[in-house]
Order: C-alpha cells, then structure tokens, then sequence
C-alpha cells in the first residue's frame, strides 16, 4: 500500500513514540529511530515497527521514529494510527 | 603564608589566627607535592565550589599525577575530566560519580580505574591507611580564623560535616574554606581548632539553594506511594516494630514516603522510635519534633530542614561516616540499626543491588551507605519499580554488584513483594499476610513480559572502576562502555 499524505502521531512524552511517515523515493522502507533504550531493544522497536508495516502491506516509506522507551504496544498502536492518517482511511477493527 | 598575631606583654610569638591570603598562598604552606592525596567532601552537593576552585588554583600552580579522594562527586565537578586529560589528576577514589565525569570515566578517560567505596567503607579505608590524605580542603559554611567550624551557620548552610570529620582527623594538613568568618570561638566546633592548619576566607564555598534545597516535596506518584504503603506494611507487620526500634530511610520519592506512612502505625499502636539514622529528612524531623523519633543521628543532612534541625533540637545528633558505618571501628550506629529502606537502580533475582551504574553500563549513582546498612540492619528493604519506562528493575543479573543480595531481605515493588530465600524467619513470619508476596522469579519475568527482552550491555575489556565493599574487599568490577 502507497501513503497519499505525510502523517505523524505520538508526543515526546515518557514512554510514549512520536512517529512520522513519508513517502520514499524507492520501494524500500526505511525505519529511522531515536531513543534512550537503542542500545537495549533497538531491534526490537524495528521489529516492532516492521511487522506493522508488513501488516498494512506498506511500501516505499520512510517511518521517523521518535521513542521515549514506549512499550510494544504503545509502538504498535502508535503506527497502526499513523498508517491510517497516512491512507487516509478509517480503521478497520476487524483488522489485528 | 599565616598572618602574625604578636601578643601585647609576651614576647613569644603565638599565632591566633590561621588564615591564610588566598588559596595559591594556602596550597604553597600545605605542603603539597605531585603524587600526594587530596581530600574533599561532598556534604554542598551540587552545588559545591569548592573542589573546582581548589582544583583550578592546583592546575594553575602546576601540579601533577595528584590522588583525587573524594567523599563523593556531583555533576558540578564535570571541570575534573581537564584536570584529568592535563595529568593533575590521576586517580580518583570516591562514592559516586555522575553527569559528564561519569560518562567520560566510563569511556575510559583514566588510565587507572576509579575506585568506589561506600561512606563506611571510605571512613574504614582512611582509619586504616588505605587512603592516606595528605592535604584535606575542606568547605564549610563557617569557621573562625582558628579552625572551628560548622555547617549550621553561614551563607549556605549544610547541616552535618559528618563525612568532612573524618578528613579532618586524619588528614596530615587540613585546611578549611569558608566565604563566613566569623569571630573566635565558633561554636559548635563540627570540626575544630585542634585539627586545623590553616583556614581561607573565600568569596562564595557554592550556591546555597542548591547545597540545601528548601522544599521536600512529598510524591504524589500513585506507583511510588504504593511501593511505600507495601514497604510500611511490611516493616509494621515485621518482629522489628515495637517500642524502641530503629530505621533509617533513603531520599528517593518511595523512601521519603515511607516515613509518612510508619507514622499513621507508630501512632496508632503507641510506638516510638529510639533513633533514625543517616541522611536525614524533613519527614524524619518532623517525626522527631512530633516526640515519635527520639534521636537522630545525621552523617548528611538531605534538606534545608534538616539542615536546620540540628541547630534547633538537641537530640538531633551530627556524627562522622566513621561513626556512622565504619564496619571495623569498635561499634558504628549502623550495627543499632533494626530497619534500612533502600532504593536500588536493579536488583536481581539473587537480590544483588546495584546503585552504580545505569541501564547504558556508565557510572551514574553512588554506593553510599548502601551496603552499609544493608549488612548491619535486623530487615533491610529494597524498593523498587518493577519497570522504569521501558528499563526493568528487577533483572535476571544486575551489571554491577554494589550490595551482595545475602544483605538483602525483602524487595517492594508495586507489582508485589519478594522475601529472600534465606529469611525462612521471614517467611514465616508472612505466611498469612494478605500482602501479595511473590518469589522475586516472578517479578523478573513480569517486567521482561512487560518491556520485552533486552540486549545484554556491551562492556568493553579494560577496567574503569573498582566497587569496593565495605570491608575493603573488591566485590565488583566495571569495565568501559564506548
């Protein structure tokens, strides 16, 4: 799926993620991130990031990724939120 | 050099004053040279000048390769990481470290490791020549131009020198600096005449708001007020609360809460303490002034309120490290102690503390009197938040062992509590208790589900810093973090 629209969600709050999408020149995703705890769950937070972009079947974007130790839940609702501003669509509940 | 003092009808000459012209003209008549010891005390915090003005006059004059032994340092002293790379300092010995010092010691900025000693463990290692100070700089916030002097009067006051006496006794040359003359005899003498060589008058020894901050805020954290209403019900329903007890508290948002929720019980039930220990609080004085804590004994003063405290109650007792917690003196108050309410940055599931280093592997905490009371205490406490934002407390190994978990009794979080294996008295003794008590297993595989694994930090293979435990024995290493 192609974004139609940069989109962003999340604060800088503690344990909270402030997330960008946009679109990229390729097909590739890129996931850029920043946070306090990199060194402990960076790939983990990548991972995190990954699989929500697999879910949508997102294509060719560039995810910023702003963390302030969010747990995985908060990074997978803050993406899943993010994609839907970016396709400007509504959620679909059903969709886990 | 000293200023001369010649008595009318005597032609001896007698020196009544010991105040020196400045700094430069102190350092010049102590007798320093490269190589020796230096000592200073960290009762200003962050808000000391003392140790960067000393240090700036030393690197000035051209010293080299000193020993830095420090009672402890703050994030105010980051100009040391110069003094280091310019070879003025070459070894530092100290409680803790924190802000940019710290994280440039990690990187390993020294060839030598830092050496990390609890406050009874430095108070040890002075009596019995471990450390051997050659000249002390002691800040205080008054002192008369013949060596008395006291933390309870002044611009910035600090309360207890509790950690300074001990320099001040041992020290082969030990001058004091002070921006508060004050006429002969300055009275009471924390230190005094007989110890003293010289005294300097300065313009300012630090930033008095932050030597004793003014307002102990009670927390409002509903997480941290619950870990101190558990650690409360644990030490009420322990054999350790009855008339005449004893317990000493840190100064963390769950410890200082603590205090206010043993008092509702300690009213309740008609009991009252025979002493608190230690750092002492606001809370800790207000229980004292309530009649409900009839002595304190005060090493540090941790606010403005206890800081002036001192002054007012007679009973609220300044002690030295030495007294305080030194395991080989004839008998530190620590050995009195029945109950220590202790914070932790991790604790693992052997009950290992570890105060010292953060979630990156860098130094940035204090040992303090950490394993200390832990040793000594009847029921030694440990709370803890299961998770700190994503960084877990309680963890299957904790990166640097400060306080060996055989010291260790009981760990609070917020998620439930954990008694030591090894108190089957313990145990017992709750058994029935309504309390969620959990083995400490549990906790750690709460917090790894709740934050996800982790990557083990990656330490490099030098060593930066030595952690000694209080009896001088090496308990840990800390090897550099890039």
């Amino acid at each position: 799926m192609k974004i139609k629209k940069s989109a962003m969600v999340g604060t800088l709050e503690s344990s909270d993620i402030q997330i960008s999408i946009t679109q990229n020149d390729s097909e590739e995703n890129v996931i850029l991130l920043e946070s306090p705890v990199k060194h402990l769950f960076g790939e983990e937070i990548e991972r995190v990031i990954d699989s929500v972009l697999t879910q949508y079947q997102m294509q060719g974007v560039v995810v910023k990724a702003i963390d302030k130790g969010a747990l995985n839940c908060t990074i997978a609702a803050r993406m899943q939120a993010v994609i839907y501003r970016a396709i400007e669509s509504e959620i679909d509940w059903e969709l886990r | 050099m000293y200023k001369k003092t010649y008595i009318e009808g005597n032609n001896t000459e007698r020196k009544r004053s010991k105040l020196a012209d400045n700094l430069e003209a102190a350092i010049q008549a102590s007798g320093l040279k490269n190589g020796m010891t230096i000592s200073f005390h960290h009762h200003f915090r962050s808000g000391d000048y003392v140790l960067n003005d000393v240090m700036a006059t030393i690197a000035k004059m051209g010293y080299k390769d000193l020993k830095l032994a420090a009672s402890s340092l703050a994030t105010i002293h980051t100009p040391l990481i110069e003094y280091i790379k310019q070879g003025v300092i070459t070894e530092i010995h100290t409680s803790g470290l924190r802000g940019e010092l710290a994280q440039e010691i990690s990187g390993g900025l020294m060839e030598k490791p830092v050496v990390i000693r609890s406050h009874g463990g430095r108070a040890r290692a002075i009596e019995a020549g471990d450390i051997e100070i050659d000249v002390a700089f002691l800040g205080v916030p008054s002192a008369d131009a013949y060596g008395n002097a006291n933390g309870q009067s002044g611009k910035g006051i600090c309360g207890s020198l509790g950690y300074a006496q001990v320099d001040a006794l041992y020290a082969k040359h030990v001058v004091l600096i002070t921006d508060c003359l004050k006429p002969y005899p300055n009275m009471p003498a924390s230190i005094n005449q007989k110890n003293v060589d010289q005294v300097v008058l300065v313009e300012s020894i630090g930033e008095a708001e932050k030597i004793a901050s003014g307002a102990t805020r009670f927390t409002k954290n509903p997480k941290e007020l619950l870990i101190a209403k558990n650690a409360s019900e644990i030490i009420v329903h322990s054999p350790y609360f009855k008339d005449g007890f004893s317990f000493q508290t840190g100064s963390g948002g769950s410890s200082l809460a603590v205090t206010r929720f043993l008092r509702e019980a300690m009213v309740a039930q008609n009991i009252k303490a025979s002493f608190a220990l230690g750092g002492i609080t606001k809370p800790m004085v207000a229980l004292h002034e309530e009649g409900l804590i009839e002595h304190l004994f005060d090493v540090q003063s941790f606010d403005l309120d206890a800081a002036l405290s001192m002054k007012e109650n007679p009973n609220h007792h300044e002690i030295d490290a030495s007294l305080y917690a030194n395991p080989h003196n004839k008998g530190a108050m620590t050995n009195q102690l029945n109950v220590v309410i202790l914070s932790a940055l991790e604790i693992d599931t052997h009950f290992n503390v570890n105060v010292i280093t953060g979630s990156d592997g860098k130094f940035m905490g204090a040992s303090g009197g950490h394993c200390d009371t832990a040793a000594c205490a009847d029921l030694t406490i440990v709370v803890a938040p299961l998770i700190r934002g994503r960084i877990p407390s309680i963890v299957d190994a904790v990166d640097t062992i400060v306080t060996p978990g055989s010291s260790v009794d009981v760990l609070v979080t917020e998620r439930g509590i954990a008694i030591n294996p090894r108190r089957d008295d313990l145990i017992a003794c709750f058994k029935d208790s309504k309390l969620n008590i959990i083995p400490i297993e549990d906790l750690e595989k709460t917090a790894r589900k709740i934050v996800g694994e982790k990557k083990r930090i990656q330490h490099g293979e030098r060593v930066v810093g030595i952690i000694e435990y209080r009896d001088g024995s090496i308990i840990d290493v800390v090897k550099e973090v890039k």
